[in-house]
């Protein structure tokens, strides 16, 4: 069943871009099936507060491990070339990208299904695609086409997938606490044993509506998990100088809470299957991932002004996501380091061909502008009270021949 | 009256329009008013001089002694004979029950509305009846809650989020603008968010500036909300339950001192349209724009009025946000005078907006500028009488139709 979900997850990742060009031998490497389990011990250990930590031996099997290695590549990619679209001013207004922080994604996505709902901030272009966004989708809604995800009218902190449980992409620090909890409310009305991952970032976690949020969650016993994506920076605030506690896992108080590596998919894995089976029976519970990013807080923040290159080097030499699954594969005999160099420059290409296609996809019409502000397109008519009549606002009139002017030229 | 469906959103503006042409409108086929045209006619001819004024006035007084001064509600109730008297508060809660025991998705979340039964009793004994988990007591975090009931309608629950106070929801406001407004826009129509959010506003008996605030203007340029206000119980029942069937996210504003009028509503099922507006009162010669509160104090003018000779349309636009222009439109193209009463600040009002949209549609048709009276620009004093200034108050109102139509 693993094997299943697993193989339909990280074939869902390439999905759009199915091309015959890449040769399957490369894709379905006879290794990739064994899912004969290896037990890899997490690096660091769990650090608890109220609650007894998971075993830091994690299960997992080659297979997973590729994928990790794959998918967590493809999410760089993404984020690499979203920064050169960034600058070509292909992408316009905030992006705030997730390069660093994939094991956070990828471990959570491994231990839950798809109808465990995930809410998290505007950093969200990496969560969309381990819910199983595709990299088109990601693209367009990007650069403002009518292909993105969320028809271009969401933008870069806008990402949505209904089918998945992929709740956005907020772009209020904090604002998505309550949603999240409300979600798991939901969640627990109609019963469903599902539970909520809600992910919000050191800066929100001294946000006054997650409080709030927390204690209604432990007061009505709602199956959320509040994970904190500790990258130790507040857009240019360091953690120290903002918090007085950091000890962000512990801040719950009467919730308990686990700090995790979040450089290590598989701490994050084992720390997200013991928070869902707890949220479940228990309540809420908070999950600090002790992460980084490599880039600034969005584009326009350089990211080495409160920071030294230094430190950021040294993170990315010493506890880098993808370097340290790399380190697990070669050395459990999974594959080779051309082979796994091979998987990268084949990622590379997907990433290249869906911005291509991307850059290829219509703008919105004109009259895109007026749907989806309410439900049956209200909003840009109004009605008689007998429905008889039919009369266009005053400014629809101005974009409609706006259109037709369009299409003339 | 139920909402009709419009289908292929956004598609009619894209396509080539028929202009529009206001002349082609016809009125109403609701009430039996005198066609558009003949009704200028003959103002214009009386508005030349003081005799002809004077043979005018009292022609229609001698016709409005036959008709009632007070409010002819158009959908008004009891139309089938049978029906219930109840107050404004059961009204609300007979509505949200109905619509409980219709929808198990339909959930209540507030302050007190659970155990204590609603500090207006609006929600009083559905807790009993639904249980904890339908009726849920929060804690005092209108953020949270207020955020926890978007984020369950954008699963496919139907939260009735009530502030105990209207002005408390300036605590979530960033959760009211950005997600509930917002969300099924910039999810690219992925989710809906069908919440009613709902609380008594309005100036009140003494209760001091902060409990005292309007909040229908702060929250009337948020892009994918509706805004209704309820002023009857017939109005409060509809309005409650088409909020709730609606899918899109609805503001029900009630007042705080109108939760005791009386009023005999049917016994069969209705709801009220939530974009239309209510014909209280059919009239010549001014069209009067009010809604909640401010509709007794237009109705209370109008007795003055009518004695005066003066024949006075009064309309409760119900809908705050879309206005319900084709009533409105209609009105002023009969009587070509507008008078806004409303309790809103002067400034940024819901009177402000409604005045923008008059002069813009229908400006050709009036024959004097568009007044608007309303609160003053002021925190609302403890004092009674000033209390009493801040507001509108009847013999403002008929001062201000003279004005209009001389």
């Amino acid at each position: 069943m693993a094997l299943s979900r697993l193989s339909s997850r990280s074939t869902t990742l390439l999905q759009p871009l199915a091309t015959a060009a890449f040769p399957t031998s490369l894709r379905r490497r006879h290794i990739s099936t064994d899912t004969t389990p290896i037990t890899v011990e997490t690096s660091l250990p769990f650090t608890t507060h109220l609650v007894e930590p998971p075993s830091r031996a994690v299960e997992t099997s080659s297979e997973e491990l590729l994928s990790f290695f794959r998918d967590m590549a493809l999410m760089r990619r993404m984020e690499i070339a979203a920064d050169s679209l960034y600058k070509a001013k292909l992408i316009r207004g905030f992006c705030h990208l997730y390069d660093g922080q994939e094991a956070v994604a990828i471990g959570m996505e491994a231990a839950i299904t798809r109808r465990d709902a995930i809410i998290t901030s505007y950093r969200d272009h990496c969560t969309f695609l381990g819910r199983g966004g595709g990299l088109f989708e990601a693209f367009s809604e990007l650069m403002g086409r009518t292909t993105g995800c969320s028809k271009g009218k969401g933008g870069s902190m806008h990402f949505y997938k209904k089918d998945a449980s992929f709740y956005g992409g907020h772009g209020i620090v904090g604002a998505q606490a309550p949603l999240g909890c409300g979600l798991a409310f939901a969640q627990k009305y109609s019963k469903e044993e599902a539970v909520t991952f809600t992910l919000y970032g050191d800066g929100a976690a001294n946000q006054g509506q997650l409080f709030e949020a927390l204690n209604i969650a432990a007061l009505w016993d709602l199956p959320a998990v509040l994970v904190c994506e500790n990258n130790h920076y507040g857009m240019g605030t360091a953690e120290w100088r903002s918090a007085k506690s950091p000890a962000y896992f512990k801040r719950g108080d009467y919730v308990p809470g686990l700090k995790v590596d979040g450089m290590d998919a598989l701490a994050v894995k084992q720390a997200c299957k013991f928070a869902k089976e707890y949220a479940l029976k228990n309540g809420p519970i908070i999950l600090e991932m002790d992460t980084y990013r490599y880039h600034g807080h969005s584009m326009s923040d350089p990211g080495s002004t409160y920071r030294t290159r230094d430190e950021i080097s040294g993170v990315r030499q010493v506890r880098d996501p993808i370097d340290r699954v790399r380190k697990l594969i070669i050395s459990h005999d999974i594959a080779t380091e051309k082979e796994l160099k091979d998987m990268e420059k084949e990622v590379r290409k997907d990433v290249d061909a869906a911005v291509a296609q991307a850059k290829e996809s219509p703008i919105p019409k004109p009259s895109e502008l007026f749907t989806n502000i309410y439900v049956k397109g209200f909003g840009s008519e109004s009605f008689g009270a007998d429905r008889k009549e039919l009369r266009k606002c005053r400014h629809t009139k101005i974009i409609s021949s706006l259109s037709t002017e369009q299409t003339q030229a | 009256m139920a909402a009709r469906i419009h289908g292929g959103a956004g598609a009619g503006a894209a396509t080539a329009l028929s202009t529009f042409n206001p002349k082609k409108l016809v009125a109403p086929s609701r009430t039996n008013l005198p066609a558009a045209r003949s009704s200028k006619r003959y103002i214009v001819a009386a508005a030349g001089s003081d005799a002809s004024k004077k043979s005018l006035r009292v022609g229609h007084s001698q016709k409005l002694i036959a008709n009632a001064a007070v409010a002819t509600k158009a959908d008004t109730s009891a139309t089938t004979g049978t029906g219930h008297e109840l107050l404004l508060f059961e009204a609300l809660q007979e509505g949200l029950e109905e619509e409980m025991d219709r929808d198990p998705h339909v959930c209540v979340m507030g302050e007190d509305v659970g155990h204590y039964g609603g500090s207006y009793k609006v929600t009083k004994g559905l807790a009993d009846k639904f249980g904890d988990l339908r009726v849920l007591d929060t804690p005092i975090c209108e953020n949270a809650f207020t955020g926890m009931g978007i984020g369950a309608a954008m699963t496919g629950l139907r939260p009735v989020i009530e502030g105990m106070n209207m002005g408390f929801l300036l605590l979530a406001f960033n959760q009211i603008s950005n997600n509930c407004g917002m969300l099924h826009y910039t999810s690219g129509g992925q989710f809906t968010i069908p919440v009613v959010i709902r609380g008594p506003g309005g100036v009140g008996r003494q209760l001091g500036a902060e409990h005292s605030q309007r909040l229908e203007s702060y929250f009337q340029s948020i892009p994918g909300i509706q805004m209704v206000a309820c002023s009857t119980p017939y109005n409060a029942k509809g309005l409650m339950k088409a909020a709730i069937r609606s899918e899109n996210p609805v503001i029900l504003f009630e007042h705080v001192l109108l939760y005791n009028l009386k009023e005999k509503i049917p016994d069969e099922e209705y709801i009220c349209n939530l974009e239309e507006a209510e014909m209280v009162r059919p009239g010549e010669h001014i069209t009067i724009l009010t809604y909640s509160r401010m509709r007794y104090h237009v109705m209370q003018a109008a007795k003055t009025l009518v004695n005066k000779g003066y024949d006075p349309e009064v309309i409760d636009i119900r809908s705050l946000k879309p206005f319900d222009l084709y009533m409105i439109g209609n009105s002023v193209k009969k009587t070509h005078r507008v008078l806004i009463v409303e309790e809103c600040m002067r400034t940024g009002g819901i009177g402000a907006s409604l005045t923008a949209a008059i002069n813009e549609n229908f400006h050709d048709y009036l024959d004097a500028p568009v007044m608007c009276l309303s609160s003053q620009d002021v925190p609302t004093p403890y004092a009674g009488t000033l209390e009493e200034w801040t507001v509108v108050q009847p013999a403002q109102i008929v001062t201000a139709v003279e004005q209009l139509c001389q």
